[in-house]
């Protein structure tokens, strides 16, 4: 539905998006993810707009957005949630866009229940809401004109664990009734849960993109995995005498074997496990592997 | 990923945002926010006190005459000293506050978005002279009232031409709205103007005072004096063309390098 072809935005020398390629597709949610400043802002504003590229296109539904007619019925834009007038109430800001597409004014009553602001805070101005508020506000207003695609930058930003948990719902059921959905985030978890394909990007550049399967699959490396036992040293012990690499981790130890063969170990040794799982190929580890080149912190540094 | 063609978003039964609802919700823009509203009724404040300054007054001390545009004209001076504040919050609130994004995102088509509020600022000099108007009826029948051998329902030969006032609280708001484009930014925008419509003027005609050939080219510059005989309603001779020049180079072309301006600004 959303087309980014060879799209290139530079800013004098500096490269903002360099020569990114790809596709949203309906019914899923696809999960735009970058360390600050890889772009996803950037790419996003030029996808509605907003920004001019310096090459390549960006089409929704096969058209450039500026040709869309009445586009806040077909494309919901959520970029900035805090770039709205402070002196404006919620609720004007949602009447003010409904009145530009041409809707009902019960459809303002509606979105503001859907996103939970309550009538006397959508009675409020925006300069006493919260940033979970402005969040929910803009969500409001991306949805306000009943759109087939959603671009949403950071929507999350902001919102308490229960706010994220209801907008990954509310993202879900959106993209279940066909819609598209593209979401950008610096929170590998939080798209990790939500997200059905994945874009990764850092300096401007794509890194990796597929589903999350596709993504762990191309990732070799050594299988390693986290256990705990009750009695860590014992096991610790054991595990070495079968020829692992062993390390502690946190409450328990790291090591470089598949799950199956530390429960072979501990089942041999008679140690009591608590907790067994596939430590290696986490996405997170995927994530900061591509991205470590363009990190802005260095990785590894401290052992 | 998939090399299948993206499906398409059918846009066939959409119409287009039509220019009235643009202008409407921009109209709407222009007194909805705290500082809007606020400055509007800093005006209707200022009015209230003014003329009842005068009613008092001209009833204490026995006025011999006061006049219906007497009434009508102070709620105008006042106004005109305010009112372009409404166009320059117009254009620089959105950018300042950032809500550009999501207008340009709502109407891509900049031009109109641009139209409409340019419309919305000169719209408020109508809104204006209604409010003369209407005060100035108002207030001449209250004070017919108290002062009933004195007030006059007429136009006092020292007051203004009501049209011609208009025409120029327009040329004004486009000025200020022109600054607001070209500057993008408040603070900035409100100083420039005050300087620009009220100082400007005065450096032009003390140039003038070099010689007659500078004043007589200056004369196609000034826009405050060439704007003069039209508020006097005494428009003659080549008093239009100088106006027209003056409007020209000193409101249009700052105008156009401001759309032009918003047109290719990168909204974030």
């Amino acid at each position: 539905m959303i087309t980014v072809d060879h799209l290139t935005k530079t800013y004098g020398a500096f490269t903002a998006v360099d020569d990114v390629s790809f596709q949203c597709a309906p019914g899923r949610v696809t999960g735009f993810l970058g360390p600050n400043g890889a772009g996803k802002s950037t790419t996003m504003r030029v996808m509605v707009g907003l920004t001019p590229p310096t090459r390549g296109s960006v089409t929704v539904g096969g058209v450039p957005y500026a040709a869309i007619p009445n586009p806040g019925r077909h494309v919901g834009v959520l970029l900035d949630a805090s770039a709205q007038h402070s002196g404006r109430t919620g609720r004007e800001v949602l009447s003010l866009a409904a009145l530009q597409m041409g809707l009902p004014r019960q459809r303002v009553d509606q979105m503001l229940e859907v996103v939970g602001l309550t009538p006397a805070e959508a009675k409020r101005r925006i300069r006493n809401y919260s940033l979970g508020m402005q969040q929910r506000l803009g969500i409001a207003h991306a949805l306000l004109g009943d759109p087939q695609v959603l671009i949403l930058d950071e929507p999350a930003n902001g919102l308490d664990p229960a706010g994220i948990r209801w907008m990954r719902s509310l993202l879900k059921s959106y993209a279940d009734r066909g819609g598209t959905v593209l979401l950008s985030s610096h929170l590998l978890n939080e798209v990790d849960l939500i997200a059905d394909e994945m874009i990764l990007i850092g300096r401007g550049r794509i890194l990796a993109q597929g589903d999350k399967k596709t993504l762990l699959a191309g990732r070799h490396g050594a299988a390693t995995s986290l256990v705990t036992a009750l009695d860590n040293h014992a096991l610790g012990t054991a595990l070495t005498a079968a020829g692992f690499a062993v390390q502690p981790r946190g409450a328990g130890l790291q090591v470089s074997a598949t799950t199956e063969q530390v429960g072979r170990v501990a089942l041999s040794a008679h140690v009591v496990l608590t907790d067994l799982r596939d430590g290696g190929a986490s996405l997170e580890d995927l994530f900061l592997e591509l991205t470590s080149p363009t990190q802005r912190d260095a990785i590894g540094a401290t052992a | 990923m998939s090399t299948a063609p993206a499906p398409a978003l059918n846009v066939s039964a959409t119409r287009p945002v039509p220019f009235g609802r643009t202008f409407v919700a921009e109209f709407r823009k222009s007194f909805d926010t705290r500082a809007g509203m606020w400055l509007l009724i800093t005006i209707g404040i200022l009015v209230s006190i003014v003329e009842l300054f005068i009613l008092i007054v001209s009833a204490v001390n026995d006025a011999d005459a006061i006049y219906f545009s007497d009434f009508a004209f102070v709620p105008g001076a006042i106004t005109s000293l305010l009112l372009p504040v409404v166009a320059i919050l117009l254009v620089t609130t959105e950018w300042s506050q950032r809500s550009a994004m999501f207008t340009f995102a709502l109407e891509p088509r900049r031009m109109r978005v641009i139209l409409a509020k340019w419309l919305v600022a000169v719209c408020w000099a109508i809104v204006t002279l209604a409010m003369m108007i209407v005060v100035g009826v108002v207030v001449t029948a209250i004070s017919s009232v108290l002062s009933p051998d004195a007030t006059h329902w007429s136009g006092s030969s020292g007051n203004p031409n009501f049209l011609g006032f208009v025409i120029f609280q327009m040329l004004a708001m486009s000025t200020g709205f022109a600054i607001a484009a070209l500057l993008l930014n408040t603070p900035a925008a409100i100083v420039v103007f005050f300087l620009y419509w009220y100082l400007f003027p005065g450096i032009l005609a003390a140039i003038g005072l070099i010689g007659d050939g500078i004043r007589n080219l200056l004369d196609w510059i000034n826009f405050q004096d060439a704007a003069d005989p039209m508020i006097n309603g005494d428009m003659a001779g080549d008093d239009w063309g100088k106006l027209i020049v003056s409007v020209l180079i000193c409101i249009g072309l700052p105008l156009a390098f401001g759309i032009w301006r918003i047109m290719r600004a990168e909204v974030k």
